[in-house]
């Protein structure tokens, strides 16, 4: 990944997300270094890697929640700051207190505070448009309910919901399918596939290798630099794979059935 | 999914009932805070003087303005900045006074630049070296308050006479409150509410969440730093009264105690509010009984006074409720268990009404087994002749549907899918019939009479192979 190398053939696309020369360090070390990636606009994305990879820190510098070493981030050709309102964000549901005194519904209309901007309080309009985006999700009749009472798969669409809310034209995802039951899962990538069909483009940070090529159309492999993106026919094969995770995937079935080994 | 899905009617119910209940303890605290000036007047003998009535209000100021800001100290956990934070004020009450000798509001001023520096450097060592919180806070709070009582014992040994009573901000004395010192913290207390009241949605966010907040472009840090210095603000308006030590009571304890009793951050801070007042005025007044007792500590006592029975009663939370929950949760699936086991031993030996012995029961369940039955018989599900147990027609009829439940619900689990069915978080204890449409249920029974129809004709024709159902 030398200076701009991967872009030339791609200028054609309309990028939904374009990042030049990204480097993240903590403490002296990278913990991403040297990020060139272009997101289509339209696709429904998998960022895969191994664990320590850089997969978070990716998507939190992207949108400036960590400071960066070097490099550039657009969204739709413009910086962060001049487009927050189309990019939505699900943050991993472990970063906050499940305990705090709240409903699910408040939680989804905080998805609407951005817009509102500074001071300006939700109305009745912005409650429905909550209530409306907890409906998408299928947690309408958990609107009332203290989060700390909810499932975890319940959070989860507690969070998708406060995204939906925002209207965004891409959504970046941290692990929305970590540690939910089969039924959660299923609900979310249905609406991650409504999302796309509303020509919505989504990057999520997943992983899972097994239901990687199911669920998504594009791919970027991630091992603290660039292993391989583009489309997920073409870019999960065997040997991309064992460059992001080394000698670590066993390789059982002929084709892209891939059984992940990684130690989570 | 869990037995968390409950039905929304239920829930809608409780978080009303959970509304009213917040109104009722408030009027309660009231009640109690109005009968307890003329308790205390006649049976402790205390005299409501001037000076009284000052702390006294003073108090329940204090009380109201560090229950409110508490909150979010406590929420965003940082109780324990707090208590760093009304340690690093001493210092700063020293230095004012050597620079500017003793006068309230400078005082008050340096001891707010020293603790609002604590926070700075507390932060600072955090944000950028690989120093945890608790030990940030923990050499802030033991630096900056060694050199507070350093300065203060150099003060001491002065030959001046009016660094007298500078160590009462070590443990605060009530009666050093005047006046003038009420209105500064009514003036103090109401820019805090205000500067709450604007940017309360802000501070519910990054209190929550503050990397979802940060993505949607609130300067967090400014935010954060500027919750942090209403909470200095609270902790030095609080310093005269309740002193370094023992502030951090004050501003944390109202706040651990409201929110056992709420699950909604508006209703938890106005409770805080009002479990603040309370602690405050009535530890005034308890004071008020010898002139030896110190109002300090004694308002930090009722307030922990409220915390305890909080934990210990708050519906929802509190221990007594959770063990009453278990106690009542016992019940009910011993007597669930019993009913099937008993409908089923009886189906197994040909009739639902068959009488199964009592021995044999409670060999299988032991005092699951004797709960249960006491709990049908008490429902009128079953009685009890010559030391056997049979249901009663109620208690077939509530078997059977129990029965039909479960399956139904295992043939949603099996087939949900297959009959392109909406997707529900699965809970037996519940009716399916609640959680689903009708149209839906409709499907399950038919798939299931043709599981039933199927495995009975197999079973006719080879009799050894087993049931389909799912016990």
């Amino acid at each position: 990944m030398s200076v701009r190398s991967g872009k030339a053939p791609h200028d054609d696309w309309a990028a939904a997300l374009e990042i030049d020369d990204l480097t993240v360090a903590y403490n002296s070390r990278p913990a991403i270094w040297d990020i060139d990636l272009r997101v289509p606009e339209g696709v429904l994305m998998a960022v895969i890697g191994p664990n320590g990879a850089g997969k978070s820190t990716l998507i939190k510098a992207a949108l400036k929640l960590i400071p960066r070493a070097a490099g550039t981030v657009r969204f739709y050709g413009q910086p962060y700051e001049q487009v927050r309102g189309l990019v939505g964000y699900v943050p991993q549901r472990g970063s906050v207190d499940w305990d705090f005194p709240t409903t699910a519904l408040d939680v989804v209309s905080m998805g609407l505070y951005g817009r509102l901007g500074w001071i300006r309080r939700p109305g009745q309009g912005d409650r429905e448009s909550a209530m409306h985006a907890l409906q998408q999700v299928g947690m309408q009749d958990f609107a009332d309910r203290q989060i700390s009472q909810l499932s975890g798969g319940q959070q989860q669409r507690t969070f998708l919901a406060r995204a939906l809310v925002q209207d965004a034209r891409i959504y970046l995802m941290d692990e929305p399918f970590a540690a939910v039951d089969a039924v959660t899962e299923r609900a979310i990538i249905t609406i991650l596939r409504e999302l796309r069909a509303r020509g919505k483009t989504v990057v999520v940070v997943h992983h899972d290798l097994q239901t990687a090529p199911e669920y998504f159309d594009w791919v970027t492999l991630l091992n603290v630099e660039i292993v391989a993106s583009g489309p997920i026919a073409a870019t999960f094969t065997p040997d991309n794979l064992r460059q992001t995770y080394g000698g670590r995937v066993a390789y059982l079935h002929e084709g892209q059935r891939i059984a992940g080994l990684e130690d989570e | 999914m869990t037995g968390n899905d409950k039905l929304t009617t239920k829930n809608r119910r409780s978080d009303r009932s959970s509304d009213r209940r917040i109104w009722l303890l408030i009027a309660a605290i009231a009640l109690v805070a109005t009968l307890f000036v003329p308790f205390s007047q006649f049976v402790l003998q205390v005299e409501y003087d001037y000076t009284l009535r000052t702390v006294a209000l003073g108090g329940s100021l204090l009380g109201i303005v560090s229950g409110v800001l508490g909150c979010f100290a406590v929420l965003r956990r940082q109780s324990l900045l707090g208590d760093a934070l009304s340690h690093a004020a001493l210092p700063g009450v020293a230095i004012a006074f050597l620079l500017a000798g003793r006068d309230l509001g400078l005082l008050l001023i340096g001891a707010g630049v020293t603790s609002w520096l604590g926070v700075y450097f507390i932060r600072l060592v955090t944000g950028t070296t690989r120093i945890k919180q608790d030990a940030a806070m923990g050499i802030v709070l033991a630096a900056w308050f060694a050199a507070g009582i350093a300065l203060l014992v150099y003060i001491q040994a002065r030959p001046d006479a009016s660094q007298a009573g500078l160590d009462t901000f070590i443990f605060g004395q009530a009666a050093a409150i005047v006046e003038g010192d009420v209105r500064l913290i009514a003036a103090v207390g109401a820019v805090a509410f205000i500067v709450l009241g604007l940017f309360w949605k802000e501070f519910k966010l990054i209190t929550f969440d503050p990397e979802f907040a940060g993505a949607n472009g609130f300067r967090v840090n400014l935010l954060s730093l500027l919750l942090s210095t209403l909470i200095v603000a609270a902790i030095v308006l609080g310093l005269q009264l309740a002193g370094v030590i023992l502030m951090v009571g004050m501003l944390i304890a109202s706040g651990i105690a409201a929110r056992q009793w709420t699950n909604q951050l508006g209703q938890m801070v106005i409770l805080s509010a009002v479990f603040g007042a309370f602690a405050g005025g009535v530890g005034a007044i308890v004071s008020a009984v010898d002139a030896d007792v110190p109002t300090g500590p004694l308002i930090v006592v009722v307030a922990f006074l409220l915390v305890a029975v909080s934990l210990g009663f708050a519906p929802g939370r509190g221990l007594v409720w959770t063990l009453l929950r278990q106690r009542s949760d016992r019940r009910l699936f011993a007597a669930q268990t019993m009913l099937q086991d008993l409908y089923h031993y009886a189906l197994d030996h040909g009739r639902a009404d068959l009488p199964a012995p009592e021995p044999f029961l409670v060999g299988v369940r032991g005092a699951t087994a004797r709960e249960g039955l006491r709990q049908l018989q008490a429902r009128g599900h079953a009685q009890r002749s010559n030391g056997a147990w049979m249901l009663t027609p109620a208690g077939i009829e509530a078997a059977a549907r129990d029965d039909r439940n479960h399956l139904l619900w295992s043939v949603y689990r099996q087939y949900g899918d297959d009959l392109a069915l909406p997707v529900v978080g699965e809970d037996r204890q519940q009716d399916i019939a609640d959680v689903l449409p009708p149209a839906a249920v409709a499907k399950l029974e038919y798939k299931l009479d043709t599981i039933r129809n199927a495995a009975a004709s197999s079973a006719q024709q080879q009799p050894q192979t087993g049931a389909v159902t799912d016990h």
